[in-house]
């Protein structure tokens, strides 16, 4: 099972990516920006970082890079892609999830460990979590809030689009609380925080972040 | 060579945090008649020869397309640079 | 009319204005002298830059050298290279080496707060690469004044928006480092940075260009007017009462820049073709072209007109002086350009041939053919003035002994004590820091064992067998300036020990010695001292300086800061996912305090919390105890004796039990018996003394005998002071009880509550 990570000039959370997906069984395969070739893998992460300095939207211009060309094609055919922090503003710019991710209210940048609510047990890359099940994964963002107008939030709560939302203080000044979301397929799913810091004892605040991607392994060898 | 100004706002609905931080500051400092701020962002085109209608067509399409994000923001001016506000 | 070395030659009666670059008569003489006729523009300007005190050290460079004269071979042994280059470098095992700095930014980060401390970090992370390392993590020491004056605030959140903002965007975790509040640096805030880098032994670089004939280029940013005059305007000279009157352009860093700089160097380093590399950054072009020919025993040619620049309007001693982020240099074999551009393009980072290393021991720079700089690298680099600047023991230090904090009226009763430790543990530099510490990644590289608020950073070097490193930086103002050679050695101590609670041995030492004015006599004897203090104290621990940086003329008017010498410390695990956490997370475990608690409250946070006192002397220096102590702790970890370990410093006992408790909000209840009875102390000294050489453990049941068989047997005294309960209190038996709910009222929310919105 084949998992490509992308490298943009400014990805930071690519090595960890590639760490947690050799972790949960996988095999990471480093994809990088100018190469307009998936390789064959049978699924992507978009990782978490600073792509092009966040220079006049974060991910705006990562958007536009020759790996998204097949990327978006892939993804509209239902390849899973996980898009982390960083990754979920591309995914945003890049039209393949709805509303887009500005400044924390706060104006800080915030990094805690933070609980979470799995909503959506159903997505490529939530299988392996119960509805509902509580967990606690590393928030570490300077843009997290998701805001989009009334109507695309109803229509995912609606749809069960919510994949994961903040439990407790909202970190950011996220719309409804909201941490992540999924395309109608549920192939495609953008997160704010991430999963791959918390896939290891002692480097993180527990193992919780593991099934993101084991979930995607899982979904691979029973397509 | 011409020159070709897009401005940038947040959408009227969108929650702006900075600009919110701008009035307060404002505020502190005295600038009382100052009840709102919106922050956004301009950027100057340089194009080689002369703005006419087409180039100004062109850079409103580029500012759609990349210079603004349509989720959150309103291209809200393209003219040419030279024009006095 | 370019002022060319054919020019200059002919115009021998040229006033110059080396007065207002910063260059004395004499230095200026000198400089005449070397080079048999008056230096061009060009020239002047190099040698102010590099002569000022920033970068020649030129005050420093007497009292330093006992850092090396008192190293000992038995010290040398792991050091694979000392001080002198960009960092030190330390075999850490297996075939790894770690290379890590500190240093400082002062100056700028009054100026600019922002773009000083974002600099600062960018500028350290680039002497780490520069030795061939991937740097791994950051460190940050910030100082500022008194927590509620007004433009305290501008400060605070320009520097620490600027550490997060850069390390962030560069991907390094921020695992430690210190914030400390205090009017001493209202006008003179201190901005140090830390970072450390790893490497395996072979890839190892130095900036030397050798090899006649070889390229030298110039790599990264565009060059641009950010901060000229930076180095030897800002750096020499003090503030005046009234401000920052004048403000040069100050340097303006892009993190993005940088990383990308990384990772392009890293490729270049692993085809394996660069032969020297060396960092831009005091005094730029200047600095990095005089130390690589010196460094090489070389000379080198430089075509200053083909530098890429930002600003076509800048003069050739403007390029030479600029100080334009997130530039390298390079010196490969011209067989290898092909190879160092393909990989430059693939990240997109611009580079340029500016010039090529010659045989003849000169660094010549043209302008558009001419010759403006034609001077022997050696006497720019390496050469620079030597000051024995005079010192003298100010007669004032006497009247501030005698006045110690013990006479001071002291709480005696259960309530007033009580009333103290919530006091002392909502105060300034007690508080929780986390305002400061949730704006920096901790996780980012996925090799974060530990990091603030436990006692050390440590972080993963080899993810095969957990190999790593801790570090920790310390330094308390107050007691350097009760006594600046037993102060600077406590900071030593308190370094060495926090890095031990870790679980960590203590290996090498980076010091960042902030002082005031060097002109100052008396703070010339707080530098000789403190130096002095910190060698022997590394001398006796056995734990060498692999190299540091000295900041001067930290003083507005007639006050300098306290003399702040800020030790770094940094030791290697076997494995870092045995190491010891500063909190304990369960209950029923036995509560240990090692080493002696004397009535020792000079300098203390509660002489100054309570009664703005400063005077005295500082808690004894038992360097002795702080090695067993050292031990005991390694051991500890590593035979997994103890569940959790604090360091007691700054707040005493009290404060290492505030801070245990509410880290994982796990409860104790404490008696003080022991200690009162064994070292003739009363519950208040037991509370709030900062003798050094104590930590505070956490045993399991299980483990006690064994554990304190092993102090026994090391004949290290120790007294048990309580257990973990789930209690949802901290209670002193006889004294008083603090819910954990109130403590944390009390103790969390200062620093939110002064800077927040």
């Amino acid at each position: 099972m084949r998992v490509g990570v992308v490298t943009f000039p400014g990805s930071l959370d690519d090595r960890d990516a590639a760490r947690a997906v050799r972790h949960a069984g996988g095999e990471p395969v480093a994809l990088w920006h100018g190469d307009a070739d998936l390789h064959g893998v049978d699924a992507v992460v978009l990782p978490g970082g600073f792509s092009y300095g966040d220079y006049l939207r974060c991910g705006a211009i990562a958007r536009f890079a020759p790996v998204m060309g097949p990327l978006v094609d892939a993804a509209r055919g239902g390849l899973p892609v996980l898009g982390i922090c960083n990754g979920f503003q591309v995914l945003c710019e890049a039209h393949l999830l709805p509303g887009a991710l500005v400044r924390n209210d706060s104006r800080l940048f915030v990094c805690r460990d933070q609980r979470l609510r799995v909503e959506n047990a159903g997505t490529a890359w939530t299988a392996e979590f119960g509805d509902g099940e509580e967990i606690v994964v590393p928030l570490k963002n300077g843009e997290g809030g998701y805001v989009a107008d009334d109507r695309t939030l109803d229509e995912l709560e609606g749809e069960g689009r919510v994949v994961v939302r903040y439990v407790g203080d909202n970190p950011n000044g996220s719309y409804r609380d909201i941490a992540g979301i999924s395309n109608e397929r549920g192939n495609v799913v953008g997160l704010m925080p991430h999963p791959e810091h918390a896939t290891e004892p002692v480097f993180g605040p527990g193992t919780d972040g593991l099934r993101f991607f084991t979930s995607v392994l899982r979904g691979v060898l029973t397509a | 060579m011409g020159r070709v100004v897009v401005d940038v706002m947040p959408k009227p609905e969108i929650l702006d945090p900075q600009g919110k931080a701008v009035a307060a500051a404002l505020s502190r400092l005295g600038f009382d008649h100052v009840t709102g701020v919106r922050q956004g962002k301009r950027f100057e085109l340089e194009v080689p020869g002369e703005v006419t209608d087409e180039v100004l067509a062109e850079a409103r399409k580029a500012a759609e397309t990349l210079l603004s994000n349509p989720v959150i923001e309103d291209v809200v001016r393209v003219a040419v640079a030279d024009e006095a506000p | 009319m370019t002022d060319t070395v054919a020019h200059a030659a002919g115009t021998p009666d040229v006033e110059q204005p080396y007065d207002e670059l910063g260059l004395t008569e004499d230095e200026y003489g000198r400089i005449r002298e070397i080079l048999g006729r008056r230096p061009t523009s060009a020239e002047l300007a190099m040698y102010s830059v590099m002569w000022s005190e920033h970068c020649s050290y030129k005050s420093s460079k007497v009292h330093l050298r006992q850092f090396g004269e008192k190293t000992t071979d038995e010290m040398r042994e792991k050091l694979l290279v000392g001080i002198g280059e960009n960092a030190g470098v330390v075999d850490i095992g297996d075939g790894w080496a770690v290379t890590f700095k500190v240093e400082s930014h002062n100056h700028p980060s009054y100026v600019e707060p922002y773009q000083g401390a974002a600099t600062g970090v960018g500028g350290i992370v680039r002497d780490i690469l520069a030795m061939g390392a991937r740097p791994v993590a950051v460190m940050d020491q910030l100082r500022f004044g008194a927590i509620d004056h007004p433009d305290t605030a501008r400060v605070v959140h320009g520097v620490v928006a600027g550490v997060g903002g850069y390390g962030n965007c560069l991907g390094l975790p921020n695992i430690g480092g210190e914030v400390v509040f205090d009017p001493v640096y209202q006008g003179n805030p201190l901005v140090n940075a830390l970072s450390v880098g790893a490497l395996r032994h072979e890839d190892l670089h130095v900036s030397a260009a050798s090899g006649e004939g070889n390229l030298v280029i110039l790599f990264g940013a565009r060059t641009g007017g950010d901060g000229i005059g930076g180095v030897s305007v800002l750096a020499s000279e003090t503030f005046d009462e009234t401000g920052p009157s004048k403000r040069p352009s100050v340097q303006v860093g892009d993190p993005f820049a940088e990383k990308v700089l990384i990772e392009c160097c890293l490729e270049l380093y692993a085809s394996g073709i660069v032969v020297g590399i060396q960092d831009l950054g005091g005094a730029g072009l200047s600095c990095a072209t005089s130390e690589m020919a010196s460094n090489g025993g070389t000379g080198m040619r430089v075509r200053l007109d083909t530098v890429p620049l930002r600003d076509s309007s800048l003069a050739p001693e403007e390029i030479l002086m600029s100080e334009s982020q997130e530039r390298m240099m390079a010196v490969i074999r011209p067989e290898d350009a092909e190879t160092f551009f393909a990989i430059t393009g693939k990240w997109d980072v611009e580079a340029t041939v500016v010039g090529e290393v010659t045989g003849d021991d000169r660094l010549v720079i043209t302008w558009h053919d001419e010759v403006v700089v034609d001077v022997p690298p050696r006497t720019v680099a390496h050469e620079g003035p030597v000051y024995n600047r005079p010192f003298a023991r100010p007669a004032e230090l006497d009247v501030l002994q005698a006045d110690a904090a013990e006479d001071l009226p002291r709480p005696a009763t259960g309530d007033e004590l009580r009333a103290t430790l919530l006091r002392l543990a909502a105060s300034a530099n007690l508080s929780s820091r986390s305002w400061v510490t949730d704006q920096y990644d901790r996780y980012v590289l996925g090799n974060t064992a530990q990091a603030m608020p436990d006692d050390a950073g440590v972080v993963r070097i080899d993810e095969t067998t957990g190999r790593g490193v801790a570090l920790s930086t310390d330094c308390n103002g107050r007691f350097v300036r009760l006594d600046p050679y037993h102060g600077a050695q406590l900071a030593l101590a308190e370094a060495y020990r926090n890095v031990a609670t870790a679980g960590a041995t203590p290996l090498a030492v980076t010091d960042c010695l902030n002082f005031g004015s060097p002109e100052d006599p008396g703070v010339m004897w707080q530098f000789d001292e403190a130096v002095r203090g910190l060698a022997d104290g590394c001398q006796t621990l056995g734990v060498p300086v692999t190299g540091g940086n000295v900041s001067f003329y930290n003083q507005t008017g007639e006050s300098p800061i306290h003399p702040t010498p800020v030790v770094g410390v940094l030791g290697v695990m076997d494995d870092v996912t045995r190491r010891t956490p500063s909190g304990w997370k369960d209950a029923g475990q036995a509560l240990y305090l090692l080493g002696v608690t004397r009535e020792e409250l000079s300098g203390s946070e509660w002489a100054w919390v309570e009664h703005a006192h400063l005077g005295g002397t500082p808690p004894r220096v038992d360097l002795e105890a702080e090695r067993v102590l050292g031990q005991i702790l390694v051991n500890a970890s590593r035979d997994g004796l103890v569940d959790a370990a604090h360091d007691l410093s700054d707040g005493g006992l009290a404060q290492a039990l505030v801070e245990s408790c509410l880290r994982y909000d796990v409860g104790a209840r404490v008696w003080l018996d022991e200690v009162t009875g064994r070292d003739g102390v009363d519950a208040f000294v037991a509370l709030f003394s900062e003798s050094a050489a104590r930590v505070l453990v956490a045993v399991p049941r299980s483990e006690e005998v064994r554990f304190t068989d092993m102090c026994t047997a090391r004949r290290f005294p120790h007294a048990k002071v309580g257990v973990t309960d789930d209690s949802g209190s901290l209670e002193v038996q006889g004294q008083f009880e603090i819910g954990l709910e109130e403590l944390r009222a009390a103790w969390e929310p200062t620093l939110a509550r002064t800077f927040g919105e």
